[in-house]
């Protein structure tokens, strides 16, 4: 059975990469960006259309950490707790935050590590956007103003 | 109507992170509103990160700058005849006559914070494509040759001579051959690749272009990490123009050859900036690590004879094309010839980018340059060359900062990060975050590192517990030799640097403690 038939926009995006196997984890990434998440149907039709076994590929989507097989929340805060930025008190920042947004639905705190902003940390990186010198009142406003644009509620 | 003001407003994330593009929206706002004529140009940043955003303003007697300048400040600067540089609590004056700056020696990033960063015709009048030139008219060996005679060693961590590894490529023999540049740049307290790429992307194209002249490869990769939207932004735009002004041709004069390069973005696994595990990324595997040999230079990309280099390494050949091996040499001590980008981080007064000649002293750029904590804090401890450098106490401010005299301290350079800490640290507790940060990011292959990581993890939390601190230390011990000496890769291998380096140098937090200090 062809299995890429089923999931269209996944095949649109390998063709786009000229069904390159080498070129699977820029396909990831768009399928990832474009779906929010790598679903079992995506997986499969990326695996077809690579000529790749449903396994090779799911080896590589649970290796890496930017790719998630099941939705994100609206709104992902990720939050610095490498070495520099815990230098300035991103520890407790972080768990602060995990605390803070617990409850908040469409709200996820992920731990990143580091954002190469080591200078001006505690870093926070809301969508493409690096923030520093982050602060609990920062980010609760910065939460908000991104739950407005982006529809979640913090 | 005279020509519109040029004002400069950096576009690197860092300055963005606390503004930048705020202050750019605000000046072009009060200029409308004034009726004065502004050029906003988004230059990279000078790397005098604890001023951003840092304007400058380009007047008849040159750039004046002012920071850090934040949104709110922009209506009483030009109250202040901001643009024929006025006087204004924010004004720094002249930016390269910053101390900060002046008494840096800056041959990689002579041009970066300048300009536009894709501001071709900006980059050759700053001294960009003179390299590219003279290597365009000298053979691959003599490329080399240069290469190696400037003593230029791997600025990734690792510090191999970067000549040595090109000369096994060139003779290598093979249908195809390739150059990469790893941007994988995932150690804390790191981030001049990002600022090289946001800021000046020519010349680590011009750097890649030379290489590819050097082995005779006609593709190349810039593995970026995702981390780096902008960077990897940057980079793609940068290729696009290169192309367009048809400087991808690294072959013989009259050669149609061309130079492919793709620009590829990592997806958040700080394995992959070990270079073996790098080009399994790039042929789209699980960033799993491989077994040396063969070395990439003989069977790397595709099974190919491949040259994996870090960003500052490749950036910094044009200038050694341009202006002789000898004249990089002069620059350094002993075998650490020519300068490195160190990059000052965590509580730390003036933090930024400060390239210098290797010798410089840890005291110089943490005290001098840096001007010690932000906090106002003590200084407790230096973390020098990333998670698996070095954890330095302020009794080792005098150590010289090249590769053998840190190897000799029992420390490394890394890719030149430092990372300082007040007198809140708990080493134990960093320890503990050097081991959790290997069995977080492991990839897996061999055991010492993926298991190892996880027990030293356990057998610090009983550590910090209390419980039997000797024979747990003792375990660790025996751990950490196990892990340096059995891993595949540094990431298992010099993870019990940052761990036993703290326990060496700061006992005192690794004494049993009572229940209400854990």
């Amino acid at each position: 059975m062809d299995r890429t038939k089923a999931h269209p926009a996944a095949r649109a995006i390998c063709l786009r990469h000229g069904d390159r196997p080498d070129a699977l984890i820029e396909i990831l990434h768009d399928v990832q960006t474009e779906m929010g998440h790598v679903s079992d149907g995506a997986l499969a039709a990326v695996a077809d259309a690579l000529n790749l076994s449903k396994a090779e590929v799911t080896g590589v989507v649970s290796f890496y950490h930017d790719f998630t097989r099941a939705p994100r929340k609206e709104l992902v805060l990720q939050l610095c707790r490498a070495e520099a930025c815990q230098a300035v008190g991103a520890q407790a920042l972080f768990e602060w935050a995990e605390a803070r947004f617990k409850s908040a639905d469409g709200v996820e705190v992920k731990a990143v590590y580091c954002l190469g902003n080591c200078a001006l940390g505690p870093a926070v990186m809301v969508g493409n956007r690096v923030y520093g010198r982050m602060t609990e009142e920062k980010l609760t406003r910065l939460a908000a103003q991104a739950a407005v644009t982006e529809g979640a509620s913090g | 109507m005279s020509a519109p003001v040029k004002v400069f407003v950096p576009r690197d994330s860092a300055a963005v992170s606390v503004g930048a593009d705020e202050v750019a929206l605000a000046v072009a706002d009060e200029a409308k509103k004034r009726g004065a004529a502004v050029a906003i140009v988004r230059n990279g940043s000078r790397g005098a990160l604890w001023l951003e955003p840092m304007l400058e303003v380009e007047t008849q007697n040159g750039r004046i700058a002012y920071g850090p300048v934040d949104a709110g400040d922009v209506g009483s600067l030009f109250d202040a005849s901001l643009l024929q540089g006025g006087d204004h609590p924010l004004r720094l004056g002249a930016p390269e006559r910053l101390p900060y700056l002046a008494n840096q020696e800056r041959l990689l990033f002579a041009r970066c914070g300048l300009a536009d960063p894709l501001d071709l015709d900006a980059y050759a009048a700053g001294g960009g494509l003179a390299g590219l030139r003279r290597a365009l008219t000298a053979s691959p060996a003599d490329i080399v040759a240069e290469v190696k005679a400037s003593g230029l060693r791997g600025r990734g961590g690792a510090g191999f001579p970067a000549g040595i590894k090109w000369e096994t490529a060139l003779k290598a023999s093979a249908d195809r051959k390739f150059v990469c540049c790893n941007a994988d740049e995932g150690d804390s307290g790191t981030f001049a690749d990002r600022m090289l790429m946001e800021g000046d992307p020519f010349t680590l194209i011009e750097g890649l272009t030379i290489a590819a002249r050097a082995i005779g490869a006609e593709e190349g990769y810039i593995y970026i990490r995702s981390e780096y939207p902008d960077a990897v932004s940057t980079m793609r735009q940068a290729v696009r123009v290169w192309e367009s002004a048809g400087l991808n041709r690294p072959g013989a004069a009259g050669s149609e050859k061309l130079f492919r390069l793709h620009v590829r973005m990592g997806a958040g696994a700080y394995i992959c900036g070990e270079e073996s595990s790098m080009l399994e990324s790039l042929e789209g595997k699980r960033g799993e690590v491989r077994a040396k040999p063969p070395i990439p230079a003989i069977s790397g990309l595709f099974g190919k004879p491949t040259i994996v280099n870090n960003v500052l390494t490749l950036a910094s050949v044009p200038w050694i094309m341009a202006q002789g091996a000898a004249a990089y040499a002069k620059y350094g001590v002993g075998r650490s010839t020519g300068t490195q980008a160190f990059q000052l981080a965590g509580d730390i007064a003036r933090g930024g980018l400060v390239e210098k000649a290797f010798g410089v002293t840890l005291r110089e750029l943490v005290e001098d340059f840096g001007g010690g904590t932000r906090s106002g804090r003590p200084l407790k401890a230096v973390m020098v060359g990333g998670p698996l450098g070095a954890y330095l106490s302020p009794k080792e401010l005098d150590v010289k900062m090249d590769y053998e005299s840190l190897a000799a301290a029992g420390g490394m350079l890394g890719h030149g990060g430092l990372v300082v800490f007040n007198d809140t640290v708990d080493m134990a507790r960093q320890a503990r975050f050097a081991m959790e940060f290997c069995a977080i990011e492991s990839c897996g292959k061999c055991t010492p590192c993926r298991v190892g990581a996880v027990r030293g993890m356990e057998t610090m939390d009983r550590i910090i517990a209390g419980e039997d601190v000797a024979a747990n230390l003792a375990l660790l011990d025996d751990l950490c030799e196990l892990m340096t000496d059995g891993s595949l890769c540094a990431m298992g291998g010099l993870t019990p640097m940052p761990v036993q380096s703290a326990i060496t140098r700061f006992p005192e937090d690794f004494r049993p403690r009572t229940r209400s200090e854990s």
